[in-house]
């Protein structure tokens, strides 16, 4: 069998969707329980959570203020825009049934069943009771997906396209998340090594999970330098940039050995791979964190725009 | 209407004793908890949702994906039973092949004044393009679904011919694995002739038919129109069952003289092309120009040898509903017997006589389109309103070539399982047969479809009818 150009795009944008979905409940997870400890200061992380959704402009023009109900509603449940949570189950799930040959059986029912679940749960709008509830249900059913692709895939091109989607998504969701809260950091570059105001980074990193394993390496107060360098550089770490752009380069890697044929795709990764994994905390902070994290996302677009040319996505 | 009990009910007889074939299964059903079966049926209905099997209902805006439902009694059909319609269904298949090949070249049953000319030359469904040409191994309708009715013990009638694009073969397979998983237990105490083999046949089948330019193993794929499409879930399970490429008309272009498609390393040749479009969409270039759901030029590739495209174009016109009433003839032209399987009594309206019967006897007719599918367009004389009889004679009067009628006929019942307990409930059955250029090979069984409101005798699934397993019993 040989695997379609569109199959290929649609195993891509499975897996970026599902991807996508899951972080952003995992973003408005960490927005709730800000709300629940800060109370007030709340408006502000609302504001930042929308601005990471990339939906602040349509969410403005809806006429949307940023309290906790209206926001959690809009980027679960929304169909006004694209970027709900809800609507990217969806969208993962029309390009599983795509590539539905090319997935098992197992992948296929998990992937619709989390659509099934995910529909029936935000039916109506989600009241602040049940929240925690439903963002567990949503985080379970994408992890069955997981467990499905994991336990129960070929491991071949058609897996490698899976995972490319994953990690060319989750780098950029880490990058933007720590982009958006790059000012929290500046006071450090006067006073490296200072404290920071903790609440504010322990939402960070939880909304990348990043909270326990983060804890477990440093333990104490978080140093913004600790955390900037654990988020990006520590390939230890899943959601960690440098670790996606090592498993981005990994999947072309194996792509390359199954056709024979090195593309230009593989190029680039390799030159973000060398470039990120031989930098350092210092050397980014001097450049200025912000710029770093800009040209990152510019290049990770870059490459999976060359991705998709190279394996032909699209006639 | 008839009478309720005047009805040929499949499992019980006027004494309310099992028949024959379904004996064992009767008193299965007597030992077991009617409570609990009504759990299994149930879950039977969850597990379909899991699985996706939906479809989409044409006419509602954004309407949510339906299953078709299933009930969990099985229709069961005794060996003899079956021997003999497949011996009918093969006849009848066989001719069907035959008059295509003739309609296309010679035209010998209209020589030989069997079929007026018109019933061609005026038929939408015939195509021009395919005059003088033979498709690869000669075969033209490669997968055929036959409905078929029953009206008593031994009456089985084809009520309907299905040689474009016939679908439900999902689900007869779909309703197997749901019955063998929810009841392993039937499955070793009655011995059931086995359906899951049908992707690999017709794989085997479709590549027996590959094209003259085919090298080496054929490349065969499905094409569909698309996730949206309603029979979209049947289209994938059938690839990933016969481990098929499924492929949609943006996937495919003409390279080198062949047909395409577009993989990850560049395009590859298609040999067999099992298509779920019709006719009129598959090549803007030669039918449709708007359509483009289908490959510009593939009619040009066809031609030439380059690919097989099953069912070939231009089937249509042997599955039209004016051509079915002289389908008893055909049988008897092409095959020099007398057909083993009888035909429903049809008034083509077209003709003065039969029309001016038709709108005396309304009432008691089913009247359907000549070119509609589906159930939509059709009347069911003895359940439709004052008013909707005369509507339908309005329409009737203005376009008579559009209509046949039939007298309605006192289907079969299978029960269903309620709430109630057993009920039964009309049923046919369409059996899938594929055709190759060497043989006619039909999977035992066919999907039962089941109206499962109580007198109805409207079985379409899009217009409220069920699925049942479908057994045929081994000798």
């Amino acid at each position: 069998m040989t695997t379609l150009g569109k199959t290929a795009g649609g195993l891509f944008w499975m897996f970026r969707y599902l991807e996508r979905s899951e972080n952003l409940a995992r973003l408005i997870e960490a927005g709730f329980r800000i709300s629940l400890t800060r109370g007030g200061a709340a408006g502000e992380e609302w504001r930042s959570i929308i601005s990471t959704a990339g939906v602040a402009q349509a969410y403005e023009a809806s006429g949307g203020t940023y309290s906790g109900p209206e926001v959690v509603n809009y980027l679960l449940r929304d169909k006004s825009h694209g970027g709900s949570v809800l609507c990217m189950i969806e969208k993962a799930r029309d390009n599983g049934r795509v590539v539905r040959t090319a997935i098992t059986r197992e992948v296929w029912e998990a992937t619709n069943e989390c659509y099934i679940t995910a529909r029936s749960i935000l039916a109506r709008p989600v009241k602040e009771a049940d929240l925690p509830d439903i963002l567990a249900s949503i985080r379970r059913q994408s992890a069955l997906v997981r467990g499905a692709l994991h336990g129960t895939m070929l491991r071949n091109d058609i897996y490698n396209f899976a995972r490319l989607g994953t990690f060319i998504e989750r780098a950029d969701n880490s990058a933007r998340i720590l982009d958006v809260k790059y000012y929290l950091l500046l006071p450090s570059l006067a006073h490296v090594g200072s404290l920071l105001d903790s609440s504010q980074w322990e939402t960070v990193l939880r909304s990348l999970s990043a909270l326990h394993s983060f804890r477990w390496l440093h333990p104490g107060d978080p140093k913004p330098v600790d955390v900037a360098q654990f988020l990006i550089l520590d390939g230890r770490f899943p959601r960690s940039i440098l670790f996606c752009i090592r498993k981005i380069h990994e999947q072309l890697h194996w792509l390359e050995q199954e056709y024979g044929q090195r593309l230009a795709s593989q190029h680039i990764s390799g030159q973000l791979l060398d470039h990120i994994g031989q930098t350092s905390i210092e050397k980014i902070f001097e450049s200025g964190l912000h710029e770093f994290l800009q040209s990152f996302m510019a290049e990770s677009s870059r490459l999976a725009q060359q991705i998709e040319e190279d394996y032909r996505f699209i006639g | 209407m008839a009478h309720e009990n005047s009805f040929f009910d499949e499992m019980l007889d006027e004494t309310q004793t099992a028949r024959a074939p379904f004996h064992q299964y009767h008193q299965w059903f007597s030992d077991q908890d009617p409570a609990k079966l009504l759990k299994k049926a149930a879950e039977a209905e969850d597990l379909f949702r899991k699985t996706g099997i939906t479809f989409a209902v044409y006419g509602q805006e954004d309407a949510e994906e339906r299953l078709i439902p299933f009930d969990i009694v099985p229709r069961i059909i005794s060996a003899g039973e079956w021997a003999r319609l497949s011996r009918g269904i093969e006849q009848r298949v066989r001719a069907m092949n035959a008059f295509l090949h003739d309609i296309y070249h010679r035209q010998e049953i209209v020589r030989a004044g069997r079929l007026p000319e018109h019933m061609i030359s005026r038929n939408a469904a015939f195509q021009e393009k395919m005059i003088g040409f033979t498709p690869p191994g000669g075969v033209y309708s490669h997968i055929i679904g036959v409905d078929l009715v029953r009206t008593g013990p031994d009456e089985f009638f084809a009520l309907e011919d299905n040689a474009r694009t016939p679908s439900g073969v999902s689900y007869m397979l779909e309703n197997r694995e749901t019955m063998m998983s929810m009841f392993p237990e039937l499955f070793s105490q009655n011995k059931i002739r086995q359906v899951s083999d049908y992707p690999k046949k017709l794989r085997r089948s479709l590549s027996a038919s590959a094209p003259r330019k085919c090298e080496g193993d054929p490349v065969v794929a499905v094409l569909t129109p698309g996730i949206y499409n309603s029979a979209y879930f049947e289209h994938a399970f059938l690839a990933d069952q016969m481990g098929a490429e499924l492929v949609e008309g943006h996937d495919l272009r003409i390279v080198d003289g062949r047909v395409a498609m577009r993989t990850t390393q560049g395009y590859r040749p298609i040999d067999v092309l099992y298509r779920r479009l019709d006719d009129d969409y598959l090549d803007p270039l030669s039918f449709r120009p708007d359509s483009a759901l289908g490959v510009p030029g593939i009619m040009d590739i066809y031609l030439s040898g380059g690919i097989t495209i099953a069912n070939a174009p231009g089937t249509g016109i042997v599955d039209d509903k004016a051509i079915y009433s002289y389908i008893p003839d055909i049988v008897r032209f092409y095959m020099g017997e007398e057909p083993i399987l009888q035909n429903v009594p049809t008034w083509r309206c077209s003709e003065p006589d039969s029309l001016a019967y038709v709108l005396d006897n309304l009432a008691d007719l089913v009247v359907k389109e000549v070119h509609g599918s589906g159930g939509y367009g059709m009347l069911v004389g003895p359940a439709a309103s004052k008013r909707e009889l005369a509507a339908f004679a309005a329409k009737l009067k203005r376009h008579p070539g559009n209509y046949i009628a039939q007298p309605t006929l006192a289907l079969s019942t299978v029960p269903i399982l309620t709430k109630q307990g057993l009920s039964p409930r009309h049923v046919d059955l369409r059996p899938f047969v594929l055709v190759s250029p060497d043989k006619v090979e039909i999977t035992p069984g066919g999907l039962t479809r089941v109206a499962l409101k109580k007198g109805s005798l409207v079985v379409n699934s899009s217009q409220g009818g069920g699925t049942k397993d479908s057994w045929v019993l081994e000798d």
